[in-house]
């Protein structure tokens, strides 16, 4: 059960993993996630579907090494299995027709809009990418997106790729030239937060996909709890997509921080 | 029907053979426990059961009333005075087999049935003698203990396979009920789990010190053994829909899914670092391990627990956070230790392992630091007014009597709602206002193939309810696939 059936390395430490789920490569929609366990000891960590073979019965997995979990993960290979997977979980995303549509993704969250841009695309929107990273290195599925997208903007903070400067920049740029409808955007929580400002001020509506700590992933726990309009929802089950201007991001930085210390200890198990 | 008939000769002898004074002057047995000092800070059970010696000392007591009321506390009916004759008599496995008669998990409400409010509250000890009553939970586990340690533990027989397929969603006590009365009738039977793990509560919520994985393993085994089809990581609703299922060739559902969902409370900083449900911290220990070296879930050990809530949940937290270390474990309750809702035992187990019990107070706001960890809790004082709807008197604010105290984990542990993701994935299914699936006396839901039970349907309830209510849905299922 659940055997890799593909590999592929993004860049040093992202990797695409194809994994045996015939039940879930049927039922998932774009922006629905899994729950994912390597090993008997392993944590139950959360990853967004970024594809579906419904005839191969596999789905497509694209995770970044952050941790333990994430680093056991990517270290397995062609023919291992995955200890446990579930799913698929989570609200999937809104696809409809909105016009422009501008996708908005950096770090880890960049796997995850790819689904989302495919589906916006055969919605008939006109679809425009924008990916971040530090530095030209750490730009991802690039290639990926070009071919799904009708725009992929890239910008890095040293401009060794793409322009110079930040997300929230090259989303402003769009805003400034045309008319978007749409703005959809996962990263990092800091980013999505800037993002979240910025479109604000532009009034144009806002999807974040939020990135919380989970550990059941069907509502069973409240670990994946944040705040949306003042109310307390819980991602797995009420998300993981909510309007961003609702968000209240600095409680979830904050509670994304909560076993930071944790899991500095539980390094050594990947040899650092 | 020789091993729990009262009129069989034996029984008429055993009743003869001790006079009623010696009975009734026999004190109540104590139990064998682990000393609190040492087990506060283990996870081994705490209860050692009984030996030979005191449960067939303690199965004297019983009076073997023509009339045994006891029956009618129990919420299955087992037949109480049949099995503790057969233990008075030293026929323990027989003892065992009047049990499973009734009970399919007897060695899992042997120890958590809140017997006190149940068949003991009914006891012609304690109706009528003002005594203690005979201890019928410590003797119904010594006679299902005695049984799985034997080896004597067969599989039950099952019917000819009749080739007609039921799943029951959710492996809990109930889904596990269900599972082994259908296969006994013949029927294919899937459960399907959510989680990566069979037991339900069982285990992920109930800790090892009061319920050892190994129980519930072995009733699962013996499922194995009668055919029954576990399929882990398999969320009906998500995964596979009751569509999809009635495709597949399932004739009949038993929706057991549970009130898994984790109540808040809304307070002011209740989502700072350090605030979690018990249903969260309980999972990572209980599911992920958390408390041990090899496991990567990590779990929050704080110096200053407090746990909210007066229920078995909140009784089983706080113990759990004694044993991750914590130097002082507070439990914070609004109304006094009288309406707890916990098992008595629990209670006096947790005061021994050094529980401090703050009754009658409210947390009303929480307060952290820069980083977002929680470092205060403030609490409301309160007292009883008049009754609620519940019967029990319902906590009032005392004004101004409002206390800050020093705290770096909160578990809260007020109630779980019912899991959401069946009730909405089907189509027609009528549920009530409060998400509980609702069914007839048949435990028939609105759609007929579609049969539910335990906590799903009762809100949160008890082990029994749930296992019998799963016994109930299959003898109900087969008379409706069978066309009777
Ligand atoms: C709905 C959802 C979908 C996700 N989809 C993907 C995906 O498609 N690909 C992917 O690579 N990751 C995804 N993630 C994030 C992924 O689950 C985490 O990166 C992973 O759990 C980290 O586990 P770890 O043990 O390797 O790292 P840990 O040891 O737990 O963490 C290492 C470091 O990463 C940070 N971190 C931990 N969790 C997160 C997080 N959720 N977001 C950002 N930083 C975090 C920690 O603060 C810490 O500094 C998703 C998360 C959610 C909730
Ligand atoms: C910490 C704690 C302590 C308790 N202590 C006691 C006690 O001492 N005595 C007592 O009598 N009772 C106690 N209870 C209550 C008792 O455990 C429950 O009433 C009982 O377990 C309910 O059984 P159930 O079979 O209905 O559901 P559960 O045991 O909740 O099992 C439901 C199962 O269904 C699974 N599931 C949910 N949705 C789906 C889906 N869509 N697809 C597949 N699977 C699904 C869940 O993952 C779960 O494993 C306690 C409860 C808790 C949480
Ligand atoms: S992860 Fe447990 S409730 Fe969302």
């Amino acid at each position: 059960m659940y055997k890799i059936v593909d590999k592929e390395f993004f860049s040093e430490n992202v990797v695409k993993l194809e994994v045996e789920a015939p039940l879930i490569a049927k039922a998932r929609k774009p922006g629905n996630f899994v729950i994912v366990r390597v090993g008997e000891n392993g944590e139950r960590i959360p990853l967004t579907i970024a594809s579906a073979d419904e005839k191969k019965g596999t789905i497509t997995l694209v995770a970044q090494r952050v941790g333990v979990s994430s680093t056991k993960l990517t270290d397995l290979n062609v023919g291992d299995e995955l200890t446990d997977l579930v799913g698929p979980l989570g609200k999937p995303t809104d696809i409809e027709k909105y016009g422009t549509v501008v996708c908005a993704g950096g770090g880890v969250g960049v796997a995850p809009l790819l689904p989302i841009v495919e589906g916006m695309k055969k919605a008939g929107n006109k679809v425009i990418v924008v990916l971040a990273a530090r530095n030209k290195d750490l730009i991802i599925l690039e290639k990926q997106m070009r071919e799904l997208a009708d725009e992929v903007i890239i910008m890095t903070d040293d401009g060794s790729a793409g322009k110079k400067g930040l997300v929230t920049n090259g989303i402003e740029e769009v805003i400034l030239r045309e008319k978007v409808d749409l703005c959809v955007t996962i990263g990092p929580a800091i980013m999505m937060k800037f993002v979240s400002l910025l479109t604000k001020k532009y009034n144009l509506p806002t999807i974040a996909s939020l990135n919380t700590i989970m550990v059941d992933g069907t509502g069973m726990c409240g670990a994946c709890r944040v705040t949306v309009g003042g109310k307390t929802k819980f991602v797995c089950v009420d998300g993981p997509e909510f309007d961003a201007h609702q968000v209240d991001f600095d409680e979830m930085m904050m509670r994304l921080g909560a076993y930071k210390e944790l899991e500095k200890e539980d390094l050594y198990k990947i040899g650092k | 029907m020789a091993l729990e008939d009262r009129n069989e000769a034996w029984r008429d002898e055993l009743r003869k053979s001790i006079s009623g004074k010696e009975r009734t002057s026999t004190p109540r047995v104590k139990m064998n426990e682990l000393d609190a000092k040492i087990r506060a800070r283990s996870y081994d059970e705490v209860n050692q059961g009984l030996t030979e010696e005191q449960a067939r000392k303690e199965a004297t007591r019983c009076m073997d009333c023509p009339n045994p009321t006891c029956m009618e506390g129990c919420p299955v009916g087992i037949n109480i005075p049949g099995f503790i004759k057969n233990i008075e008599r030293g026929e323990y496995v027989e003892a065992a087999k009047v049990l499973r008669q009734t009970s399919a998990l007897p060695a899992v409400c042997g120890r958590v049935c809140p017997q006190e409010k149940q068949c003991e509250s009914q006891c012609f000890y304690k109706l009528k003698l003002k005594k203690e009553p005979v201890a019928i939970g410590y003797l119904e586990r010594f006679a299902a203990d005695f049984e799985r340690n034997s080896g004597k533990m067969e599989a039950p027989q099952t019917a000819p396979k009749n080739g007609i397929k039921v799943a029951a969603v959710g492996s809990g006590p109930a889904g596990l009920s269900f599972a082994g009365d259908m296969a006994k009738l013949g029927y294919e039977v899937t459960v399907f789990e959510a989680l990566h793990e069979i037991g339900g509560v069982l285990k992920y919520g109930i800790p090892g010190f009061r319920l050892p994985n190994e129980i519930v393993d072995v009733e699962i085994d013996n499922l194995k053994k009668m055919g029954v089809k576990f399929e882990k990581n398999t969320i009906v609703g998500k995964t596979i829909g009751t569509k999809d299922l009635e495709a597949a060739g399932f004739k009949g559902l038993f929706v057991a899914s549970g009130a898994g969902l984790p109540r808040f409370m809304n307070i002011k900083g209740e989502n700072l670092i350090g605030i979690m449900s018990s249903n969260e911290y309980l999972t990572r220990v209980n599911l992920m391990r958390a408390n041990t070296k090899e496991s990567d879930t990590p779990v929050l050990r704080g110096k200053n627990v407090a746990v909210i809530g007066g229920g078995n949940t909140a009784m089983d937290s706080v113990r759990t956070a004694l044993r991750l270390g914590a130097e002082r474990a507070m439990l914070v309750y609004r109304r006094s230790e009288e309406e707890m809702p916990a098992r008595l035992e629990e209670v006096h187990h947790a005061k021994e392992e050094g529980v401090e019990f703050m009754t009658l107070h409210n947390p009303i706001e929480y307060i952290g630091d820069e980083k977002g960890r929680v470092t205060t809790m403030r609490l409301q004082k309160m007292q009883l007014g008049e009754p609620d709807a519940s019967g029990r008197r319902s906590p009032i604010a005392i004004e101004g009597g409002i206390i800050d105290v020093p705290v770096d984990v909160v578990i809260v542990s007020i109630g779980v709602s019912p899991n959401p993701i069946v009730p909405n994935s089907v189509a027609g299914l009528e549920v009530s206002a409060k998400g509980t699936i609702v069914v007839n006396d048949k435990l028939q839901s609105s759609i007929p193939t579609l049969f539910a039970g335990g906590d799903i349907v009762r809100g949160g309830a008890t082990v029994i309810l749930a296992m019998g209510d799963g016994r109930k849905a299959a003898a109900e299922m087969h008379k409706y696939l069978s066309g009777n």
